[in-house]
């Protein structure tokens, strides 16, 4: 974990620069894509597409934002994937997850640097994005499909929102986790620091790697 | 088209009721293509480009006496040739067909399409696009079982044949029928032409020896406001690729009903939850701790 260090005023640095800006790549080209395409979604939300540059300016730009998402998912998965990988011990939080509902976290597992839940969303959202990009190349230019591929549309424009819909139940857990649940995880996605107490509590393993480091270097 | 000389029945992407529904009385109407008369002379080719103004773009040789490969975004009409070997080694024959916009009852086009009013239904069976509100999606080229709706290239929206509504709710027949020659293309209400068709059907099958002659008006999108008598309805792949039983794509259908339902009760469901999971639980925090390495410092 090269990227997390402690720093002064008991703050430990939980994301670096390039973890925060490739995040927001993806976080906010998401959120593009999250409006844009409800609005093609359900006529009860077509409106939506007036905060997107409207409905045709919508359909023009929801490919192009989809590459832009396409490349922060591929930057996360180069910088992540490594952490990202199951461990035993995530089984054992999976198994507790209902204490971690209930916010009975003393009862939870000692995590990593990310925990079971965290790793889900990144695996769901690269294997979804992957999905989407596919099926997205297809919707996007359907007049190029010829009639005797016409099945890879077919495919596409039921694949393309069960994805979007995967993705979207991940987004919702994960927003409301980092904005109202978890305080202070907006904070470390944003100025990239956490508090020790923060670190300690919800990453212990990582933390106290980071001690050892710090430890070590001194 | 125009929206205001027709009662609309259905309207793509619309949330709310459709407007006027149920208000006027419409006779619904339709083609009648008799495929078994058609001599190919491409007239209603022609009428269609003529009263539609169209603009003329090159064709191509398709070994045959076929215009072009299929109909395009400023080609709305086109006859389908084949050369047709009988298996059972009958006389070739020249099959002829004048391809355009089926007007489903159940258009997959305007299931398909996300935009509010950009496809509509009128009361009389015509399925008309609405260019202004087109958003060039494609999802009506995806969900068409004819390969109709075309994109422009230059404009980004989607053109089809529109049974030539302009004249029809004046109270003229289409462009393409006013122009054939040989008779074979006739208009009037379904019931008609439906009536001629199976005339003109039997009349083929007891005095012609097409045994197998019969109209095309497929049921699994409902049935058609454009109808064919076809020397042998049993085998309508052989006129230029009719789908022998033409309906709604099952992918488009599970995206839109099922999937659609699922997925706004997942979304309401999780919206819900997480604001009934915050009152009862509210924010995780770390201040009142939960023991901490010491790191020697004092407050």
């Amino acid at each position: 974990m090269s990227d997390s260090y402690l720093l002064p005023n008991d703050r430990v640095l939980r994301y670096s620069f390039r973890e925060r800006l490739m995040h927001w790549v993806a976080g906010l080209s998401y959120l593009y894509l999250l409006i844009s395409g409800l609005a093609f979604w359900s006529p009860w939300l077509f409106g939506l597409s007036a905060i997107t540059g409207g409905p045709t300016i919508s359909r023009i730009l929801h490919p192009w934002v989809g590459l832009i998402f396409t490349f922060g998912v591929l930057w996360m998965y180069g910088v992540w994937s490594k952490q990202m990988r199951s461990t035993p011990r995530d089984k054992e939080w999976w198994r507790s997850v209902r204490h971690y509902i209930r916010n009975e976290d003393g009862q939870v597992p000692d995590e990593e640097r990310f925990n079971a839940g965290q790793k889900l969303l990144f695996w769901g959202f690269f294997w979804c994005g992957i999905v989407l990009l596919l099926t997205g190349l297809v919707l996007w230019v359907p007049n190029w499909i010829p009639w005797s591929l016409r099945f890879l549309r077919l495919i596409a424009i039921i694949l393309h929102p069960i994805a979007a819909l995967l993705t979207i139940g991940l987004f919702m857990i994960h927003v409301y986790m980092g904005t109202a649940v978890e305080r202070g995880a907006f904070g470390s996605v944003i100025r990239g620091d956490v508090s020790r107490k923060w670190a300690a509590r919800y990453h212990r393993l990582w933390y106290e790697q980071i001690l050892r480091q710090s430890a070590t270097k001194e | 088209m125009s929206l205001a000389n027709l009662e609309v029945r259905r309207i793509s992407g619309h949330a709310a009721t459709v407007p006027g529904a149920g208000l006027k009385r419409d006779l619904e109407v339709a083609k009648l293509v008799d495929t078994t008369t058609c001599i190919g002379c491409k007239a209603c080719e022609v009428a269609c480009m003529e009263w539609n103004g169209l603009t003329y773009s090159d064709t191509t040789f398709q070994n045959s006496y076929q215009t072009m490969p299929e109909t395009t975004f400023n080609f709305w009409n086109l006859i389908k040739f084949n050369e047709y070997e009988p298996e059972d080694g009958g006389n070739l024959m020249l099959l002829m067909r004048k391809d355009q916009c089926m007007h489903c009852e159940e258009p997959g086009c305007l299931i398909a399409c996300p935009s509010d009013g950009a496809i509509v239904q009128y009361a009389n069976g015509i399925v008309d696009f609405q260019q202004d509100e087109c958003i060039g999606c494609g999802y009506c080229i995806t969900g068409c079982p004819f390969n109709i709706p075309k994109l422009s290239p230059q404009s980004q929206k989607v053109f089809k044949c529109t049974l030539c509504v302009d004249r029809v709710s004046e109270g003229l027949e289409p462009a393409c029928i006013k122009a054939c020659p040989t008779g074979c293309l006739h208009f009037g209400t379904k019931d008609e032409m439906k009536e001629l068709g199976e005339t003109r059907a039997k009349q083929l099958r007891e005095q012609s020896g097409f045994a197998h002659a019969g109209v095309y008006d497929p049921s699994g999108v409902g049935g058609t406001h454009v109808l064919y008598v076809l020397h042998d309805a049993t085998n309508p792949e052989a006129y230029g690729g009719l789908p022998r039983n033409p309906h709604v794509p099952w992918t488009v259908w599970l995206w839109k009903k099922p999937l659609k339902w699922i997925g706004n009760l997942a979304l309401a469901g999780g919206l819900i939850g997480m604001f009934v999971h915050y009152l009862r639980f509210g924010p995780k925090t770390v201040e009142e701790d939960h023991e901490e390495p010491k790191e020697g410092k004092q407050p």
